[in-house]
């Protein structure tokens, strides 16, 4: 399955220009607010008209604007999971699923029937109670349920869990990954966290201003996102729990990092995020402190803006970024090529 | 009462049940037009929807009598097509009963519609609703109540319309006295004192059923909506 995007749209001062191609899994559609992802979701949602351009699905042309295309949003069969979960409040949860359902013809599509998908997102008990009466988290659960009961070709996902705390959030996102892994509906998530992203997505375009800023795999792009809120993206695998300690050791090509227990089986690869704020930099291996993890590595570059600067270490071909106020960029002489140890803040990994 | 009176007061149940069952379905489209259509013309609607209400009643009488007359333009080829008859009818009755009532329907229907969540129409349409199924299974059952509301007070309306009627298709007693114009003839003869309070308590007491009536079905509309 393959998104094709390349349109132009203009509403009042604002111009979204958009050309870029999705690969299968979770593409993630980041940037602040305001620059443009809604829009372009709408957009391949059929909310928004284009003034310009094309939008296909699995080479199934969605839009064309210069053919004069432009297929009505009942009949694209693409599931939207709407920031603030839409749930009809005069239906059951029963209701509000099978609701696609009627209307779910042809073939192809996420596999639809009501059982597994109840599993896959744990709602069983929910069925027959009212919208109203459901948590947040509870509410976008049934909404993806919804969604995916309609047998979409393509799943978009605007900010899911944006209207919920810490807590759900991270009751959702299993649900998201399994829908990844298992339920193989291609998925156009929106989203202005970075923990998010670096946690779902396979493929990141970063929209700023309206424009496509970088396309391509998490790793790559992620860490050029955000100037104000950097970090790295390393992926590991479990190695054991340490239940003493309420600890998981994972390896990654960095090295061994020590984490808050997960509650993935072992074995499992995960992705941790590391922000480049919650790393310090150590001329010497450093004794006498608290933090767990250190990694070695070494200096590739230093990037300065203002006050701060952002250092880039290469860690055994993994790559992690520091922020540093250039004070003691200079103090430390660090500089391309010096070999480095980088001190991570263990509760700084994105649970996976 | 007298079978006289009693005839009266079936006839106006008769002519406004009528009103507002027909009046019903058009008034839920213009209703509808009127909150999610954009439209030329659609203020120039909304104007003669309106026009009832602000025009005397017995211009409106004088209006239909011209147009659904049996020389009307519209009566005339009612009457040679499907040899339908309205004037001094009481078909003509609840006609004029309907006209009167509807733009007060339209506007309770509207406003009703009009507080609908759009966003929860577009979310029935991403799952593949086509618009017609969207209304039906989003937008009326939701609109529910104003629904409700705007039929009873298209109800009430037609029990107390006499310009409108009397000026369309007169007064003649069991065929378009309603009681309203039973009320009127009994004030103009002497005497008639006594029937005109009883039909007049009569009248009071179908407009308070009427109005229960509705807040009832409302509250239960709106309870089912939230049980869990």
């Amino acid at each position: 399955m393959s998104l094709d995007i390349d349109i132009e749209h203009a509403r009042e001062s604002f111009r979204l220009q958009a050309r870029f191609a999705s690969q299968p899994g979770i593409t993630a559609l980041f940037g602040r607010s305001g620059s443009g992802k809604t829009t372009l979701v709408d957009i391949v949602g059929g909310l928004i008209k284009p003034d310009r351009g094309r939008v296909a699905v699995d080479g199934q042309t969605l839009v064309d604007t210069e053919r004069g295309i432009f297929v009505p949003k009942h009949r694209r069969r693409v599931g939207y999971v709407f920031q603030d979960s839409r749930l009809f409040p005069h239906l059951s949860v029963r209701q509000n699923l099978l609701y696609g359902r009627w209307f779910a013809r042809g073939p192809g599509g996420a596999a639809g029937d009501l059982g597994s998908v109840v599993d896959l997102l744990g709602i069983g008990q929910l069925l027959d109670r009212r919208p109203d009466s459901l948590s947040g988290g509870e509410k976008q659960r049934v909404a993806i349920g919804r969604a995916l009961l309609a047998r979409p070709l393509l799943l978009l996902m605007d900010e899911p869990l944006a209207s919920l705390d810490e807590a759900r959030r991270g009751e959702i996102m299993p649900y998201i990954e399994r829908l990844r892994d298992e339920a193989g509906v291609p998925i156009l998530y929106v989203s202005h966290s970075v923990a998010e992203v670096a946690r779902l997505a396979t493929t990141v375009v970063i929209l700023s201003e309206g424009k496509v800023a970088a396309v391509g795999p998490v790793r790559d792009v992620l860490p050029l996102a955000d100037a104000g809120d950097g970090g790295a993206v390393l992926d590991a695998v479990v190695a054991r729990h340490d239940t003493d300690f309420g600890l998981s050791i994972l390896t990654s090509p960095a090295g061994e990092l020590q984490v808050p227990l997960l509650a993935t089986a072992v074995g499992s690869s995960v992705r941790a995020y590391i922000r480049s704020r919650d790393v310090m930099l150590s001329l010497k291996p450093p004794e006498g402190i608290s933090a767990l993890n250190v990694l070695a590595g070494r200096i590739v570059e230093i990037a300065p803006s203002g006050a701060q600067a952002d250092a880039r270490l290469d860690c055994n071909g993994a790559m992690l970024v520091a922020r540093l106020t250039t004070k003691s960029v200079q103090r430390l002489g660090l500089a391309p090529g010096l070999p480095v140890y980088a001190v991570v803040k263990s509760v700084s990994f994105e649970r996976s | 009462m007298t079978p006289e009176e009693w005839t009266a007061v079936r006839l106006s149940l008769l002519v406004s049940v009528t009103a507002m069952v027909a009046s019903l379905p058009l008034g839920i489209a213009v209703a509808w037009l009127l909150a999610r259509g954009r439209f030329w013309g659609k203020s120039l609607l909304d104007t003669i929807v309106h026009l009832p209400l602000i025009l005397p009643p017995v211009v409106t009488g004088y209006l239909l009598l011209i147009l659904f007359g049996r020389q009307g333009t519209i009566g005339k080829f009612l009457d040679q097509t499907f040899g339908i008859v309205l004037s001094f009818r009481w078909t003509g009755a609840a006609l004029a009963c309907a006209v009167m009532g509807f733009p007060l329907m339209v506007r309770a229907i509207r406003l009703s519609i009009e507080a609908v969540d759009t966003r929860l129409e577009s979310a029935a349409a991403t799952l593949g609703a086509n618009p017609l199924w969207v209304f039906a299974t989003i937008t009326l059952p939701l609109c529910l109540p104003g629904v409700i509301a705007g039929a009873i007070l298209g109800f009430a309306k037609s029990m107390g319309e006499f310009g409108a009627t009397i000026t369309f298709v007169s007064n003649i007693p069991g065929e378009t006295q309603t009681l309203p114009s039973a009320i009127y003839t009994f004030t103009q003869v002497p005497g008639g004192d006594a029937g005109a309070m009883r039909l007049t308590l009569v009248s009071v007491a179908i407009s308070m059923a009427a109005l229960l009536g509705s807040e009832l079905l409302a509250r239960r509309v709106g309870a089912r909506r939230v049980a869990t």
